[in-house]
């Protein structure tokens, strides 16, 4: 493992290796702070070169009801904002980069300058902002600025080209290209809107592109690792984590859908 | 920052995938308030379908209890659907078909804005779905089979609090997948940009009207105009065209639930900015910026933000924002009811409560004109359990009974 921990180092890195990055979610708290926390390390030590670290959100509009249970049992279970820190260094102490991924209304009560000095000081790598377009943040990216943190936000397959351009150009780290239509949750298939967004938005920028939404296994991480830079997966680590029974059990099948991911990655020549 | 600002309040804080659909939105809009064919469609559905003008009543019966100001009432319950929000709905249901759009989505509370959009879907030969939380659908059981009989689909939304707020996230969620057929059709001045602001021009009609209507039986602009607010909309609708009248108090009225020591729905008493929806505003949230559950005794007002143009209009002082308890909007409503015939819904009676405080303040000389956003129908099942009109074991709806040999049923096909 190279010291350098940057989000953009590590996608060089990959790329290096001729293969795209394995990004992983899972939302802080679920099954509980500590669980989660070590979910976490699994997944780093298992083969996920970048962790999001999901916050729990009362409003979590973005997703779709895997995740939206998830967060609830989390914020049932007495999760704060705060919590997310101990992720991000634990995540980073594992050797992997740690981005946050909020809903904007968490970062703004804590104050966006203090948050984002909070999370340099916690080994927060940056932020992915689901619900925050670049017309809004102009006190994020000074911010993000300020602390050298990463920055990342969404392209859609509606975006046009001009919406393509404003945002990949407030990005730094990666642009995340949602690869269809609608909440964050498994399909049987992620269609060619991906392949054209990723295209459209390569033609844009310079800055590596990852594609998130609806990817639950090592197929499908090989389809898109042929022209993604990095392969963003979700619901199917908080599904693996969801089941009944020991933690130890379902900490087992999250390292093994991991190892199915990695596979994954690899497997797709570019 | 984004247009669509109101002061510091507002903004477009929604994912990236949304904003082509705001900006077709934001242009269908503009297009369509300068278009003459557009204003004239609307005109004409107002007056031959809505019911508009809508009239206006003066109460003096109920005024006596006023401190004896004089109070007139603007009557949007007696529009088609027995609410202002009839006066949206069918201005967004024109622009859906303009923009070539064949679904609209909804989200509702009390279920005035879901029977509404239901209706304008029916009349325009468009599909809906209403989102509405579980603990609504029961609480308003009668809308419901009103949205139903109108053709829409009723999904009862069961995630979080089961309410309204989460009604809207489930219909976000729904646009986001839908967006290329489907409108969201809001019911309120909040969400992003441009919502606010079109769904005020589109209520904007309340207040003009009434304007006209109160000089003419007065002589003379109101003291001071009042209106409920849960999200606000009949109280934008109503306040805007007196914004540049200096000498007219604009008075908002929230829902003050069990009071400020317990459940409530008073944000500006009691909460911070922050953004929920697509919009920046005052929100009720707890030190981590999680959205904390409202509470009123009305469906409608049952909601932890607010609108922008409100914070806007509230920060700046040019309308006031005070609150009713369940117990004082209730007392309202049964006063309207014995001493006038008309039965508020219970929304409105938040204003009628705001206005008997504000008579006895101006005294006989004042004129309040108060905007009776809704009628009462709907709520009469909340109204007699809270009046206890039946014994505790009796339905309210009658056994149905009959000496008559002819009929049949148990009553309730009667209603």
């Amino acid at each position: 493992m190279s010291a350098e921990l940057g989000v953009s180092d590590v996608l060089a890195r990959c790329r290096a290796e001729g293969r795209a990055a394995l990004i992983g979610y899972l939302p802080v708290g679920f099954p509980d702070v500590e669980g989660s926390i070590r979910a976490m390390v699994a997944m780093v030590e298992s083969g996920v070169d970048i962790v999001e670290v999901g916050l729990p959100y009362s409003d979590p509009l973005m997703d779709g009801p895997v995740i939206q249970h998830a967060v609830e049992a989390a914020l049932e279970g007495g999760t704060h904002v705060l919590d997310g820190f101990r992720a991000t260094r634990a995540i980073r102490d594992a050797g992997a980069p740690a981005l946050v991924m909020s809903y904007w209304n968490l970062i703004l009560r804590r104050g966006v300058d203090r948050y984002a000095a909070e999370l340099a000081a916690a080994g927060g790598a940056g932020l992915i902002t689901p619900d925050l377009i670049p017309d809004e943040a102009a006190e994020w990216i000074a911010a993000s600025e300020r602390e050298g943190l990463d920055r990342v936000f969404l392209v859609a397959p509606s975006s046009t080209p001009e919406r393509l351009s404003r945002v990949a150009e407030a990005c730094r780290g990666f642009v995340y290209a949602a690869s269809t239509m609608g909440v964050t949750g498994e399909r049987s298939s992620v269609g060619s809107s991906a392949r054209d967004l990723v295209e459209r938005t390569r033609s844009v920028t310079d800055l590596p592109v990852c594609v998130g939404l609806g990817v639950s296994n090592g197929d499908q991480a090989a389809e898109l690792a042929q022209y993604a830079d990095g392969v963003i997966v979700g619901t199917a680590f908080v599904r693996a984590l969801s089941g009944d029974g020991e933690l130890e059990a379902r900490l087992d099948a999250l390292r093994e859908l991991t190892a199915d991911l990695a596979r994954g990655v690899r497997e797709g020549a570019r | 920052m984004t247009a669509g600002r109101f002061g510091a309040f507002g903004g477009r804080y929604v994912p990236e995938a949304l904003i082509p659909a705001l900006e077709q939105l934001d242009e269908a809009r503009t297009t369509a308030m300068q278009d003459p064919t557009f204003l004239a469609e609307l005109d004409h559905l107002h007056r031959t379908y809505t019911g508009r003008p809508s009239i206006i009543t003066e109460v003096p019966r109920f005024a006596a209890h006023a401190g004896g100001a004089r109070i007139i009432l603007k009557r949007e319950d007696l529009n088609h659907t027995g609410s202002h929000k009839i006066n949206n709905v069918i201005a967004q249901a024109l622009l859906t078909k303009r923009m070539g759009k064949s679904r609209v989505i909804a989200e509702t509370g009390a279920g005035q804005h879901g029977v509404a959009t239901a209706t304008a879907a029916a009349l325009m030969g468009l599909s809906c779905r209403v989102y509405m939380g579980k603990v609504d659908t029961e609480r308003q059981a009668l809308n419901v089979a009103r949205m139903r009989m109108l053709g829409a689909e009723v999904v009862a939304v069961e995630h979080g609090s089961a309410t309204l707020k989460d009604a809207i996230n489930e219909a976000l969620r729904d646009w986001v997948t839908n967006v290329e057929d489907t409108h969201y059709l809001i019911g309120t001045v909040t969400g992003p940009h441009p919502f606010p602001e079109m769904v005020r021009d589109f209520h904007r009609i309340i207040g003009v009207e009434a304007r006209e209507q109160v000089l003419e039986l007065t002589g003379r602009l109101p003291d001071a105009v009042v209106a409920c607010v849960g999200g606000g909309s009949n109280a934008m609708g109503i306040f805007h065209r007196f914004i540049e009248d200096e000498g007219v108090r604009l008075l908002g009225v929230e829902a003050g639930g069990e009071g400020l020591e317990g459940r409530h729905a008073a944000r500006f008493a009691s909460a911070v900015p922050g953004v929920l929806h697509g919009a920046m505003s005052y929100l009720m949230q707890d030190e981590d910026g999680q959205t904390m559950e409202s509470h009123s005794v009305s469906a409608g007002l049952d909601y932890p933000s607010v609108g922008p143009e409100h914070a806007f209009l509230r920060d700046s002082g040019r309308a006031e924002y005070v609150y009713a308890t369940d117990d004082q909007a209730m007392e309202a409503f049964a006063l309207l009811c014995r001493t006038e015939g008309i039965i508020p819904a219970i929304e409105s009676a938040h204003a009628l409560a705001g206005a008997l405080v504000l008579g006895r303040e101006l005294g006989p000389d004042g004129i309040i004109l108060v905007n009776l956003s809704g009628r009462g129908d709907k709520d009469m099942h909340t109204a007699a359990e809270w009046f206890r009109l039946v014994d505790e074991d009796e339905e309210v709806v009658p056994s149905g009974e009959s000496e008559d040999p002819r009929a049949t049923g148990d009553g309730r096909a009667q209603l």
